[in-house]
């Protein structure tokens, strides 16, 4: 019904010419504040975010004879002395927050970089006539030492993999190529991981519950099918923060959940509830329960009970029929929740934050960190390309097995 | 093969089993909040049963308390901004999607929903850099604008749900007795969605009144948000104020779901009718 009368305006438009143009106008321009809106408000801040973790122009801007000279050694031996001359150059006319920029960038690669850079800035003269080099060296021994000049030169290219290398534990090595960093350095594979992980525990934890639930709740009278989905989104309509506030005090040390563990005499002493990854599965289920419930229902509500009443009175068993004949049937609601759950608690900051402890915050958790306690953006940004990538894969099979699903369901 | 009988008691021990899960779910789900709020009650300052007495001296605090009540104000500016945008460009956009072909009409419809699906974090962050180019960081327009990218979702899929269910025709007929279009949308169109409209701005409303990472990000100290200060209750100091605060909460947004929820059952029937 709604596709034919919609060809038919289609048709229409492209017939009646001139007033079609003028109803495409009026269809554009009510459609044209929204997309924009959402394009400079949405996309952009987010793809500018996203660019910072493979753009870092900062060498490249504030020093770009040395740059150029660094690009332009072939990275063995000695640099040429026209890098040395590069650097005295760009040094002596560069604004000092600048040089203080490039010398964070720079710290990334060489832990006292910073020092050295701000230090050589300020150190040099103008009227000095000694030779580039040596005037270094006079300021600093450390220009001897070609590491810093192999870094400068990993650094000088203004689209960098370090970022997303560091974001996976990995880096250029010195003499060229890839490596992993030393196993004290790496973090981010950890909880990449972790992240991953406590998503999938969630996950199969909410389905495992939510499926008898949503059974029982779609195989109830209408009457007391209203009021159990209630209950379900009484929760699901809870502020997020008063449901966290609310597993604060239950499950402290002195929490409710441990006075009457206490009192009832299943415990001596109070159990560790909050503040590790118990307490963050606890939260997260509580969370998630309603995102797997509703959507399972909503397709066991409208399955008929003459396909499994056929199945048995065609002598299948009761097993049988519900794997080979409900199962199916509930499967897309169970992808889509699934997914769903997965999706949203992948990217989630504050529960683990308020909940969880050092060795439970996920990626979310380190995308706010580098940007606000540390302000490392490229790091921040690398962190955050990572997670999106988690979710548009998430987002991308969704698509694809609801494609499929729709399949199943009109065959 | 079981006999008969024997697979129906085999039903029954499922059908049980679902039943006692579905009980302890819901024990879960509801028991938590429960046991929590009466503690807002309590006369002493401790989060423990049993409360030496009852008392309302933390609604009394938490009305009197300038910084919860400007964290109230700031709540309500902002959701009630966002949503008045979101509703201004999801229904501008929902109307227009109408016009557009089936598969030129799922790609903008994937677009503005996207922020559903799009980590919050990213989108703090992504907003952070951004606004602080334009000095927006720390001012409610820029909160207002933040969220109306998280609200407008709700109303593209709310109007865009009634719309479907709006017959053209009515338009058409209503411009070939003379209305001009404005005329035709505002006395005939909007008329007939009007529940899904103002449960789409409800929406919206209940989306931003309940967002805590963005305005962590973008907010100032003056422009802190009732969850917000939740937040920093929760990890500051937990006093039965933060409890009394969580309790006002649930009773707003409980309050609007359910009469989006009538909205809602209101807007099917009114399809049932047709």
């Amino acid at each position: 019904m709604a596709t034919t009368s919609i060809s038919m305006d289609g048709g229409r438009a492209g017939r009646t010419g001139f007033a079609g143009f003028g109803r495409s106008l009026t269809r554009h321009g009510l459609l044209l504040p929204c997309l924009l809106f959402m394009a400079v408000v949405f996309v952009w801040p987010i793809v500018s975010l996203l660019a910072k973790g493979v753009y870092s122009p900062e060498v490249r801007d504030t020093l770009p004879q040395t740059a150029a000279a660094v690009l332009a050694w072939d990275g063995a031996g000695d640099p040429p002395d026209i890098v040395y001359g590069a650097l005295v150059a760009d040094l002596s006319v560069a604004d000092r927050r600048d040089v203080a920029n490039v010398g964070r960038r720079l710290n990334y690669e060489i832990p006292s970089y910073r020092s050295l850079l701000v230090k050589t800035a300020s150190a040099l003269r103008k009227d000095s006539t000694e030779p580039p080099r040596q005037q270094l060296m006079a300021i600093d021994a450390k220009w001897q030492d070609r590491t810093f000049w192999t870094a400068m030169r990993r650094a000088a290219p203004a689209l960098t993999p370090y970022y997303m290398l560091k974001a996976l534990d990995l880096e250029q090595k010195d003499g060229g190529g890839i490596g992993r960093v030393a196993p004290e350095e790496a973090t981010f594979l950890d909880v990449l991981a972790r992240s991953l992980w406590i998503s999938a525990v969630v996950m199969a934890i909410c389905l495992v519950l939510a499926f008898p639930v949503a059974f029982r709740i779609s195989a109830a009278s209408p009457r007391w099918r209203g009021l159990l989905l209630l209950l379900v989104l009484l929760p699901f309509w809870t502020s997020l923060l008063v449901r966290t506030s609310a597993w604060v005090v239950l499950l402290q040390d002195n929490g409710i959940v441990n006075s009457l563990l206490l009192w009832s005499g299943i415990v001596d002493q109070p159990i560790h509830l909050i503040f590790n990854r118990i307490g963050v599965y606890i939260a997260f289920v509580h969370v998630m329960l309603p995102f797997m419930i509703l959507p399972i229902y909503s397709v066991m509500v409208g399955i008929s009970k003459d396909y499994t009443r056929a199945a048995y009175s065609l002598g299948a068993s009761g097993p049988l029929t519900f794997y080979k004949v409900y199962l199916p049937l509930v499967w897309p609601g169970i992808w889509s929740a699934c997914l769903l759950s997965y999706v949203i608690v992948v990217g989630y900051y504050i529960t683990p934050l308020l909940i969880g402890g050092s060795q439970d915050q996920m990626l979310s958790y380190f995308i706010a960190f580098y940007t606000k306690q540390t302000v490392n953006w490229g790091l921040a940004s690398a962190l955050a390309i990572l997670l999106t990538v988690c979710v548009l894969v998430l987002v991308g099979l969704y698509g694809l097995l609801g494609r499929k699903s729709q399949i199943v369901v009109k065959a | 093969m079981s006999s008969p009988s024997a697979r129906k008691s085999k039903a029954d021990i499922w059908r049980t089993l679902a039943s006692v899960i579905t009980v302890l779910v819901f024990l879960f789900l509801l028991l938590p909040i429960a046991a929590v709020l009466p503690l807002s009650f309590s006369s002493g300052s401790f989060l423990a049963y049993p409360m030496p007495g009852l008392s309302l001296r933390w609604y009394e605090e938490l009305l009197t308390n300038y910084k919860w009540l400007l964290a109230l104000k700031n709540s309500a500016v902002v959701g009630i901004g966002a949503a008045a945008l979101s509703t201004v460009l999801g229904l501008s956009a929902a109307i227009a999607m109408r016009g557009l072909g089936p598969r030129a009409r799922s790609i903008v419809n994937g677009f503005l929903i996207a922020p559903l699906v799009m980590p919050v974090i990213i989108m703090a962050v992504g907003l952070y850099l951004f606004f602080s180019n334009l000095g927006l960081v720390g001012t409610i327009p820029g909160m207002i604008l933040a969220h109306t990218v998280i609200g407008t979702p709700y109303v593209v899929i709310s109007a865009g749900a009634a719309l479907q269910n709006f017959d053209m025709q009515l338009i058409r007929a209503a411009k070939s007795l003379g209305a001009s279009p404005w005329m035709a949308y505002r006395r005939v169109m909007l008329p007939a969605i009007r529940p899904a409209i103002v449960a789409g701005a409800l929406f919206a409303f209940v989306a931003s009144f309940d967002e805590v990472v963005i305005v962590l990000f973008l907010a100032g100290p003056g422009q802190v948000t009732l969850p917000v200060r939740l937040f920093e209750g929760i990890r500051d100091e937990l006093t039965p104020v933060v409890i009394a605060a969580a309790m006002i909460m649930i009773m707003i947004s409980v309050g609007l779901m359910t009469v989006i929820e009538l909205l809602r059952r209101k807007s099917v029937a009114r399809r049932g009718m047709e």
